[in-house]
């Protein structure tokens, strides 16, 4: 595996499956009385949130926490970040603490790869969302979740089909998303209007359709991605309606899934726009396992990123 | 003042020695006529016209912590350059006369090289209305050349009026060309790549769609119009259209849109954002094309020194631009003289002789022959050196050939007879 985890394209299928396996093991140990396990003891993981995202940050928290390592946590908010201070500084300010792994949302594409190629720091980078790029962990929980429902728990996703829709062209859980599942042996549709798929996008391995009703039958999953919707200001798209109309889920859509077809969606929703109460709180719905989910898999990440013994037996 | 250049080959043809004096080509001779005790040695290296750049930022006034109107020219003059033209987004921006006139003094003061300061097309480069364009004509600093480069004069009419005006005084507009809200937000070439990482993509259509309309303008009101820093096959393609129809237009590229693409963008770092961005590989193809059947007339560095801070950070923090002056030569050496599709004479004509005829530059860019002006550059074809900062005049480092193998060097320059590099250094 890879020193860092930046993007979904730097996990080979072998690292995917074995980060999932890892997750499974320690969602295991979460169902315990005692959740916590030794493993990185006298490690310090910082959460450097350059952008607010309550429910990452507060994942990549409980997941070190469950692992005793020693967390710290800037967050952009009445911190020197907000005062200007630069990604150089911050990092260094870190490194100074003797910070093993760093993880990082911001809001800038690749500063995740920047953190780890200047050689301002040592330690292990984990990105935890840049810009319009990726969000690794985000597809490693989505792929957990798949293989939960879809593959009991071991193996791939090969020939499973998911559904991507909304605004790929912001989205960077959807780029990962198609990297990993693809890497995994899952067949993806990408669904949106011209306008939010980038340019390029036909090279991507995955399919592309502008069309939600004829890309939904028969498929095992469909993930809905938040769109905002101050995007039809920009021009994506003429009114939330009819982005509502054309490309949110409904049950008469979730209905076109396979059976067993569940839907998903990253958080946080715009229920009426892009999804449906109805669906949201549905019966497919797995969109608050996701969540729970996030704690096993990071925990996971962080756990074979910092190159921990096997102690996941240790607590039993 | 009487200076030897002994042993020299004018655009690489038959060996001569060649005496200078009052700043002047006195005499030209065959090798070893000259003593060999006299003068500077050219050890048979190749001799052409000094390097004339359309296209510089000095910097000064505002940012002298990145360069000076001094440490520019230093560097002009180590790569060969005899004269630059200093562009207007300065701050105070060089949108009046004293502004220019203050660049150009300081340029004297220096006396590494030439300056020309560009004059702003418009008022603070606010694109509202038009700075004093026939005040910075007049001035001592005798600008020819106008533009709000950095910013697109994007308002049809504005351009229209400015293209027009300058005509009075056989000025020039150099258009950036650049759709602002095609563009807003843009962090790299927009295509696949962009894509892929994540990065605001700035499309070829955008460079486009503004050099159609300002060659098109520039027919309708009959006046010439120049092309900065053109960087894509679209727009390689309208330019040979317009010349064909005889559209009295001109255009540059710059010395790393022949040779470096977007893929260097995979590396997230800001050594290699620039403004317009790094394109395709086949895009790198379309101008080396246009620069050598004449479509693309001259080469011009966009020479852009930021400070350290500017460029350590995250690509979307960084700002846009890189060092030129320096590895010019090498860069067009090896992409065009090195591969057969430009000779000396050609190389002469792309880097001194054209841009001195845009600029309205009398006196530089001409021939080696006597009773010319001695602004020279010899230059070393077999040379290969390796770019390090630390040995550059520039106070800054934003090269993008950070310890790259370079072909080719600068051995010597001459300004009007006088040496201000030799061997490579720095005169005296």
């Amino acid at each position: 595996m890879n020193k860092h985890l930046l993007s979904a394209a730097d996990l080979t299928r072998d690292d995917a499956v074995a980060i999932l396996d890892t997750a499974v093991e320690l969602a295991r140990v979460s169902d315990r009385t005692v959740k916590k396990l030794p493993t990185l003891r006298g490690r310090t993981v910082v959460n450097l949130f350059f952008e607010d995202s309550t429910r990452t940050r507060i994942s990549f928290e409980a997941a070190a926490k469950r692992l005793s390592a020693d967390v710290i946590t800037f967050s952009a908010k009445g911190s020197s970040v907000s005062k200007g201070e630069s990604l150089k500084d911050t990092a260094l300010t870190l490194e100074a603490m003797g910070a093993d792994a760093i993880v990082v949302r911001h809001g800038a594409s690749g500063a995740p790869h920047r953190l780890a190629h200047s050689g301002w720091i040592d330690g292990v980078v984990v990105n935890a969302g840049d810009g319009t790029h990726e969000h690794p962990t985000q597809a490693l929980l989505d792929a957990y979740t798949l293989r939960h429902h879809l593959s009991s728990d071991e193996g791939a996703l090969d020939g499973r089909h998911v559904v991507i829709v909304g605004d790929v062209l912001h989205s960077r859980v959807a780029r990962s998303n198609v990297l990993l599942l693809h890497t995994l042996g899952a067949r993806v549709t990408l669904v949106a209007p011209p306008t939010l798929m980038p340019v390029g996008v036909e090279s991507w391995p995955c399919g592309i359709s502008y069309d939600l009703d004829a890309a939904l039958p028969g498929a095992d999953a469909v993930m809905m991605l938040r769109v905002q919707a101050e995007r039809m200001n920009a021009a994506y798209f003429p009114s939330a309606n009819e982005y509502s109309r054309r490309y949110g889920l409904d049950v008469r859509r979730s209905d076109l899934l396979a059976d067993g077809g569940i839907v998903m969606h990253p958080g946080p929703m715009n229920r009426g726009m892009e999804i449906t109460a109805e669906v949201a709180d549905g019966p497919r719905s797995v969109i608050v396992e996701q969540v729970t989910n996030g704690v096993h898999v990071r925990m996971a990440v962080l756990y074979r990123l910092l190159g921990a013994a096997d102690v996941i037996g240790e607590a039993s | 003042m009487t200076t030897v250049l002994r042993n020299v080959r004018p655009y690489g043809e038959d060996a001569v020695d060649i005496t200078m004096r009052d700043g002047l080509i006195s005499a030209i001779e065959p090798a070893g006529t000259q003593p060999a005790a006299e003068g500077i040695d050219g050890r048979g290296l190749v001799l052409l016209p000094g390097f004339v750049d359309l296209h510089t930022h000095l910097r000064e006034p505002g940012r002298e912590d990145a360069e000076t109107i001094a440490t520019g020219t230093a560097a002009a003059a180590l790569g060969g350059f005899t004269a630059v033209h200093a562009m207007a987004n300065t701050n105070p921006v060089a949108d009046t006369a004293g502004v220019v006139e203050q660049v150009w003094r300081r340029g004297i003061e220096a006396g590494h090289c030439d300056v020309h300061p560009v004059g702003a097309v418009t008022v603070g480069l606010q694109g509202e209305r038009l700075a004093e364009l026939g005040a910075m004509a007049d001035s001592a600093a005798r600008v020819r050349i106008f533009s709000d480069d950095g910013v697109c004069v994007s308002d049809p009419v504005l351009m229209r009026r400015a293209l027009e005006y300058v005509k009075a005084f056989d000025g020039v507009i150099a258009q950036h060309a650049q759709d602002p809200r095609l563009t807003e937000g843009a962090q790299m070439n927009e295509s696949e790549l962009s894509g892929v990482l994540g990065l605001r993509g700035w499309p070829a259509v955008a460079e486009e769609a503004i050099i159609a309309r300002d060659l098109l303008l520039a027919q309708h009101v009959g006046s010439r119009v120049h092309i900065c820093h053109l960087s894509t096959r679209g727009s390689v393609e309208i330019v040979r259209w317009a010349k064909e129809r005889g559209v009295e237009v001109t255009a540059e590229v710059t010395p790393h849109h022949l040779i470096l693409t977007e893929e260097l963008a995979r590396t997230y770092d800001p050594r290699y954002k620039v403004n317009p961005p790094l394109r395709t590989a086949d895009d790198v193809e379309a101008v080396r094309e246009g620069l050598e059947d004449g479509t693309i007339d001259v080469v011009a560095t966009d020479h852009a020194p930021h400070a350290r801070e500017d460029k350590d950070c995250e690509w979307a923090a960084g700002a846009f631009g890189l060092l030129g002056l320096e590895t010019a030569f090498s860069v067009v050496f090896e992409t065009m003289v090195a591969t057969g599709r430009l000779d000396w004479r050609q190389l002469a004509d792309r880097m001194s002789e054209r841009p001195a005829r845009i600029g309205r530059v009398i006196d530089q860019g001409r021939p080696v022959a006597v009773g010319e002006p001695a602004s020279l550059v010899v230059v070393d074809p077999h040379a290969t050196w390796t770019v390090d900062p630390s040995r550059s005049a520039s106070r800054s480092a934003n090269t993008p050939f950070l310890s790259r193998e370079m072909r080719g060097a600068v051995v010597h320059t001459l300004l009007r007879g006088r040496p201000t590099v030799i061997d490579g250094s720095l005169a005296p």
